[in-house]
């Protein structure tokens, strides 16, 4: 098979996975920043969570540690558990208004 | 960087990908026609009879209609959507097929290689074919809200509620298999079922069957078969989410449905009813050493594909049997309510597969 | 061969989450998350975490998401409401930011040398270490992430009910 050498020059440095990283995390905040239609914001949520995860598989894999990994499981499914509840909101946000756009919700009582 | 070895290696993966895709590609035409023949004689009718000797060319007609017919995209569709929904589903269903094995490792006669009949034993194989054959329902959806339809919107919903519902009884259900198999990996699970068929999964009682019958009932309702084909109710829907298609990418469809269906009864045949292993030892044991021990010389080889070859049977004839008793509940079954299909997944199976995981986890201390 | 995949991965990707911000329509930014997420799965596997790119494809992309098509589907809003954009003023800022932080950020990280960060020799990690630890050494927030898993459904399903007065 492949020899040890090329194996090791072949490798993809950390830095990449660390920049992809902050990449998505820099365009989850932009989709949140940006946009108006809350789902939308939802998704850019999303994107910055996995962005984190990438970094933290990352780190668990070149510092042959276990911790990261486990924690990017925790990760993945405090984010479906924030899906859930976000959405749930959201359609009894639209029920009761009928308005999809952040700006739109500005009153605390009703 | 390249060396022969690695060449052989990947070259021997392609084969194995392509003898797999290829099957998958030609399995539903014969299963089409049988399907139809199924129906005729349950229904006490021929079924088709007129082209080829009882029909059997049928289904080679029905693709050249398909071929011929024209792809009509409707003028309102979102027509990116709608042409890429029907690969879309197609895609994760062939995907599948990866991690499945079809048999155990296996020494090609007279060159001593071994080779696997499987594409790839995954760490987590269970994990990925629940994650890859989840993602068929994207096809679905799209096809559904592509079409600008309301019938087809209906069917495209009504599927991902019924897909997700039933996701979570089919993977209580896996949980409960890669409990009595103590892994996540296939391989390993049919191997743990060697040695006879009180060995298997099903004959583990009492939760065996029970853990089967959850399994089967979600995987109707996965494949979107008859009782559970909500999402194509041809009585309300006109046809569900494939309303608007026509030719080509409405027999994509047609063939992820019957890959689908195959899938199931694969997946059934793995985990519950042993894979490739025969119901009972048999009384001359036909291994490659055995024989090479016994015979030596051209004798052993073939003896070693005999024994290559016999455990496909097995397999393959497990399969057929579920993929008819699929035709056969098919045409004598009716259809259950959209009410009672979400009831029967979220207020019994999945209980039901709550308190079999405590009782399986009490009988495997 | 290493480094070229994951390039393919990664630019696949980025450009699929950019497609999530600049899409109109949310049914088609779902489609591209969903491909960024896959990306980010093929990702996991060339670190050597299968059990996290699976349990990535199974939780994002076969639930989460389904959850936003059915969610955006099953309310039913007008379209332009639906495809609201950019914000029309206040938010310029925005624009200039943005592109300057992520090339600090990358200035940053491409400008250190993690010295000390060998490749990881030891292969996959295998399904039934993650188990270990999960059950032994993390049974603790493994609880504590069930526990918020039911309060989590639990709120969305009365926060999605009708109300009946």
């Amino acid at each position: 098979m492949i020899s040890r050498t090329v194996r090791r020059k072949d490798m993809v440095p950390i830095t990449w996975y660390i920049a992809l990283g902050s990449v998505l995390f820099m365009i989850g905040v932009s989709g949140v920043l940006l946009r108006k239609n809350i789902i939308i914001m939802l998704m850019g949520v999303e994107l910055m969570l996995n962005s984190v995860n990438i970094n933290l598989a990352a780190f668990s894999y070149y510092l042959k540690d276990l911790r990261g990994q486990v924690f990017a499981v925790f990760t993945i499914t405090v984010a479906a558990a924030e899906v859930a509840v976000a959405l749930g909101i959201l359609i009894a946000l639209v029920r009761s208004r009928g308005v999809f756009s952040a700006d739109k919700i500005d009153t605390l009582k009703g | 960087m390249l060396d022969s070895a690695l060449i052989l290696e990947l070259a021997i993966m392609f084969i194995k990908v392509f003898v797999v895709g290829s099957v998958l590609f030609a399995l539903p035409i014969p299963l089409t026609w049988l399907e139809r023949k199924v129906a005729g004689h349950i229904q006490v009718r021929l079924g088709p009879f007129r082209v080829g000797p009882h029909g059997v060319l049928q289904p080679l007609a029905d693709m050249i209609k398909m071929l011929l017919k024209e792809d009509i995209v409707p003028e309102k569709a979102d027509k990116w959507l709608f042409r890429l929904a029907p690969i879309m589903t197609l895609v994760p269903t062939f995907t599948v097929f990866v991690a499945i094995p079809f048999g155990d490792k296996v020494r090609i006669p007279f060159t001593g290689r071994e080779v696997a009949l499987y594409i790839s034993d995954m760490n987590v194989a269970v994990l990925y074919i629940l994650a890859i054959s989840g993602l068929g329902i994207y096809g679905i959806i799209f096809g559904g809200w592509a079409s600008n339809s309301k019938y087809a919107l209906l069917g495209g919903l009504r599927s991902a509620a019924q897909m997700i519902s039933y996701e979570v009884a089919m993977s209580f259900a896996v949980i409960g298999v890669v409990m009595l198999s103590n892994s996540l990996s296939l391989v390993e699970i049919v191997k743990s079922q060697s040695g006879g068929f009180l060995h298997w999964n099903f004959f583990y009682l009492p939760v065996g069957p029970l853990w089967f019958i959850i399994f089967i009932i979600a995987g109707f309702a996965e494949t979107n078969r008859i009782p559970f084909d909500m999402p194509e109710d041809e009585g309300s829907l006109g046809a569900g989410y494939h309303v608007e298609y026509s030719g080509m990418r409405f027999a994509y469809y047609m063939l992820a449905e019957y890959v689908a269906m195959v899938t199931v009864s694969v997946l059934a045949v793995i985990f519950f009813f042993g894979g490739w292993n025969p119901p009972f030892n048999l009384p001359f044991h036909l291994t490659g050493e055995t024989a090479m021990f016994v015979n030596g010389g051209w004798n052993a080889e073939f003896l070693n594909l005999l024994a290559a070859v016999i455990p496909l049977f097995w397999f393959a004839g497990k399969v057929a049997v579920f993929i008819y008793s699929f035709m056969w509940i098919r045409f004598t079954l009716p259809r259950y309510r959209y009410d009672q299909l979400m009831r029967i997944g979220w207020r019994v199976l999945i209980p039901l597969s709550m308190v079999n995981i405590l009782v399986t986890g009490f009988m495997r201390i | 061969m290493e480094r070229l995949f994951f390039l393919i991965f990664a630019s696949v990707a980025v450009v699929s989450a950019l497609c999530v911000v600049l899409f109109r329509n949310p049914v088609r930014s779902a489609l591209a998350l969903m491909l960024c997420l896959l990306q980010v799965a093929c990702v996991f596997v060339l670190l050597r975490s299968p059990f996290l790119a699976v349990v990535q494809v199974f939780v994002y992309v076969g639930a989460v998401m389904v959850l936003f098509l059915f969610v955006v589907m099953i309310l039913d809003i007008r379209q332009a409401e639906l495809e609201a954009f950019f914000p029309p003023r206040n938010r310029w800022l925005m624009y200039a930011i943005i592109p300057v932080i992520t090339f600090e950020f990358l200035l940053v990280i491409l400008g250190t040398s993690f010295e000390g960060f060998g490749p990881g020799a030891g292969g996959e990690t295998k399904v039934e270490v993650i188990g270990r630890a999960l059950f032994t050494e993390y049974l603790l927030p493994f609880e504590v992430v069930s526990v918020l898993l039911l309060v989590a459904m639990v709120g969305a399903i009365v926060m999605a009910k009708k109300r009946w007065d």
